[in-house]
């Protein structure tokens, strides 16, 4: 992929800088916020936007921006190692399945069924029952639901690609099952897992803001996109920009992290575009 | 020919719409926000319990009114001996429980016998302690033989805790409670709601109200849209970060009342670094009152210097014990040895003024270079960790009892703060009935536990009811914990 590929894909282009975008300004937050996070000033609070706090205050009087800067690397930063997780387990499972085939394909296929049919929050429910809430065990959560999804993405690239002649010379040639799978299908499939976990890191996102919302994610006095949100709740008809804002920060990442995913696909491998892509989950 | 007919379709909406309206004019839907664990006072502490049962279903021999005085109940009159050792009832006749069964003196024996029984699940059977026999005189006359003078007896016997039960029903009140108040129990919707209806034979005044729903709303902005959509006629504690939203609206009644709830930050006194008393002084002068009341109750909190609440005529004012001074915090610090502070943990139940005052102390304290680590846990494991097994730093709780000071003299309390002295006016005051010397005990004790910084005092929690304005008669103040349906009533 060239430099010339992405420009003649405008959507790329955008949705790429706009996800670096907000990643840059959350790994800022490592670093540097206009005002510290845990500073509260009840004195301050309820401001909307202003001169000294560009997106207004919270009902702490904690600095918005800050909040949403830190906020967003917490949400990013659970979504990735989300999918970390799903593409660390996902993807040897599907490769597993393809090139040993018979028994374990089935049992790969039974198990992707089994974690398919428990959606992310009963999940997360379920660990939070179990060892409490927090990052930690959203990202547990996350990281279940991806596997499925990459272990299916994984098989049905790889299907493709081992009935290939290359393939076949490979195995000729005294290859083994796991050497295939290593040597010839994973960077065939590439693509296609690079553009998968686009469209997961914007579904882990969303799932993470969905568990802070309920109070099964990150707790204070951490903050994340969804806690936010869930903080500004009780306020909504009072204060409805403190609503607001987390939310169009979690729109505005989804969106460009959605369009990037379309982007980096069109922009691989054009004959996805007609097969289409419908392995995402949520 | 269409747009006619949902025309008239719409009218009889209308109609049918008006027509419940006016059907409801004796029935109430309270909002509540938490679901009771089950419906028997007698056996439980939470304070759901009380909301939906206290002198509805249930009845004491005496009944606190809204004032927090003793009135008659199902005892018509009493007399106490000079000694003060002897309490003696004259029960009202011809009451009965809700199931038909009569009540007289050997129902009033069984309740106290089961109260104090060495299995009784009672959640303050200490309160009963003094009790050494209760004797029956004739079916409408009881005696209470006390083995030390109690002067908080008659207004113990009113509280929810004391309510009087009958043999025939007391094991089953839990899931269907059988009293003698003025409503009787319908039903039970588990998750929903509590259903309680008049109860024709009622042997006092009858309530205005015919029926009243218990409904079980936990989230703050479920509960102000069901109270916008009138889904609910009223709530007796409403989240006070969304009030505004109420107040100013001629459909509602924004009622600010007092509640018995001493919020504290609660210091196990046992642990290093708390059990050196310039420490707690520091964390005192750390402390910004105005600013956790102003945060994390909106304004409605009211300080407070000691574990007294306010508006009781014995409190002392001692808020200006250890006036917010960061300086003087940092030197105290030094001088006991943590000259850069120290890094303890804050476990905080799942309340909202205990969430909000953790955020706020954990910035406050991080001034004179407290670290604190907030630890939110749930109910079932805050109470274990912090009430049952005392492993906890620092946490935040509101202690709801009335008159609730005697902890300070349980060295075995939760916060484990241990002075002989505070025992032994402890002592003396349980046994004084002269109220001139029970208040100047009181405010001794008020001082002592203020000096010693023993806890961080905070606030009182305020009750912010919101009300349908057309409703009359709730209770502003909650003296005790509950929600009283007896005076409420419509009014055009």
């Amino acid at each position: 992929m060239t430099w010339g590929a992405i420009r003649q894909h405008p959507s790329l282009y955008i949705g790429l800088i706009a996800a670096a975008a907000f990643a840059l300004l959350g790994l800022i937050s490592l670093w540097w916020t206009p005002y510290p996070i845990e500073q509260i000033a009840i004195a301050r609070r309820f401001h909307g936007p202003m001169a000294e706090h560009w997106l207004g205050t919270d009902h702490l009087g904690r600095d918005m921006l800050s909040l949403v800067m830190s906020g967003t690397l917490t949400s990013f930063v659970v979504a990735a190692l989300g999918v970390l997780i799903g593409v660390g387990l996902g993807v040897p499972m599907g490769l597993a399945a393809v090139a040993w085939g018979g028994a374990l394909e089935w049992l790969v296929l039974r198990l992707s069924d089994l974690t398919f049919a428990f959606p992310a929050i009963v999940v997360a429910i379920l660990i939070a029952a179990l060892a409490g809430p927090g990052e930690t065990n959203a990202i547990i959560a996350i990281g279940v639901f991806n596997i499925p999804v990459f272990a299916r993405v994984a098989r049905g690239g790889a299907l493709a690609v081992a009935t290939q002649d290359f393939v076949a010379a490979a195995r000729l040639a005294g290859l083994g099952n796991w050497a295939i799978a290593v040597r010839h299908l994973l960077p065939n499939i590439m693509s296609l897992l690079i553009v998968q976990g686009t469209i997961q890191l914007s579904l882990g996102i969303l799932a993470e803001a969905g568990l802070s919302y309920i109070g099964l994610g990150t707790q204070p006095p951490a903050t994340s996109l969804g806690l936010m949100l869930r903080d500004a709740q009780s306020l909504f008809l009072i204060h409805p920009w403190l609503s607001v804002v987390p939310g169009l920060t979690i729109v505005f990442v989804v969106i460009a992290l959605n369009i990037a995913g379309d982007g980096l696909r069109d922009a691989m491998d054009p004959r996805l575009r007609r097969e289409g892509l419908a392995h995402g989950a949520g | 020919m269409i747009s006619r007919k949902s025309l008239a379709l719409a009218l009889f909406g209308l109609m049918l719409a008006s027509g419940t309206a006016l059907a409801q004019s004796n029935e109430i839907r309270i909002g509540v926000a938490l679901e009771p664990p089950a419906l028997d006072p007698t056996a439980g502490a939470a304070e759901a319990i009380d909301v939906v049962v206290y002198q509805n279903i249930f009845e004491g021999l005496v009944r606190i009114d809204q004032s927090g005085a003793v009135q008659p109940g199902l005892a018509d009159s009493w007399s106490i001996s000079e000694d003060g050792l002897t309490y003696r009832f004259v029960l009202h006749e011809g009451i009965t429980f809700h199931d038909g069964t009569s009540f007289d003196a050997e129902d009033v024996k069984f309740t106290f016998d089961r109260l104090l029984a060495e299995d009784s699940v009672n959640a303050q059977k200490a309160l009963y302690a003094p009790i050494s026999a209760v004797s029956v005189i004739d079916p409408a006359t009881v005696e209470f033989t006390l083995s030390r003078p109690d002067g908080l007896f008659l207004f113990n016997l009113g509280r929810g805790d004391a309510v009087i039960v009958a043999p025939e029903s007391a094991d089953s009140n839990g899931t269907e409670p059988i009293g003698t108040g003025p409503f009787a129990f319908v039903q039970w919707d588990r998750g929903s709601r509590v259903v309680l209806e008049q109860y024709g034979p009622y042997w006092g005044d009858l309530p205005a109200l015919t029926k009243a729903t218990y409904l079980f709303i936990s989230d703050t902005a479920t509960m102000t849209n069901a109270l916008l959509a009138g889904d609910v006629d009223g709530t007796n504690n409403f989240a006070p970060e969304a009030l505004a939203v109420f107040e100013g609206n001629p459909q509602f009644k924004v009622l600010v009342g007092s509640t018995e709830g001493e919020t504290i930050l609660s210091t196990n006194n046992r642990k290093a670094p708390f059990d050196d008393l310039r420490v707690r002084q520091a964390m005192a002068h750390a402390l910004d009152r105005q600013e956790i009341i102003d945060g994390a109750t909106y304004g409605y909190g009211v300080p407070i210097g000691t574990h007294f609440a306010p508006h009781h005529p014995y409190y002392l004012d001692l808020v200006g014990t250890y006036p917010h001074d960061l300086e003087k915090a940092k030197a105290l610090l030094a001088e006991a040895g943590y000259p850069d502070g120290f890094s303890a943990t804050l476990k905080l139940p799942p309340v909202a003024y205990a969430r909000l005052s953790g955020q706020i102390i954990a910035s406050q304290f991080a001034e004179v270079g407290i670290k604190l680590e907030l630890i939110n846990a749930e109910w079932a494991q805050w109470l274990e960790d912090v009430f049952a097994n005392k492993d906890f730093d620092l946490t935040i709780i509101s202690h709801v009892e009335p008159f609730d000071i005697g902890i300070y003299a349980n060295p075995d309390y939760y916060f484990g703060y241990d002075n002989a002295d505070v025992q032994a006016l402890n002592e003396t005051l349980n046994a004084t009935t002269d109220e001139a010397e029970r208040q100047a005990l009181a405010q001794e004790i008020q001082t002592v536990i203020a000096v010693d910084a023993v806890n961080g005092y905070l606030f009182e929690l305020a009750q912010t009811g919101v009300w349908n304005a057309k409703l009359d008669g709730m209770w502003q103040n909650a003296p005790v914990e509950g929600v009283v349906l007896r005076d409420i009533h419509w009014v055009e």
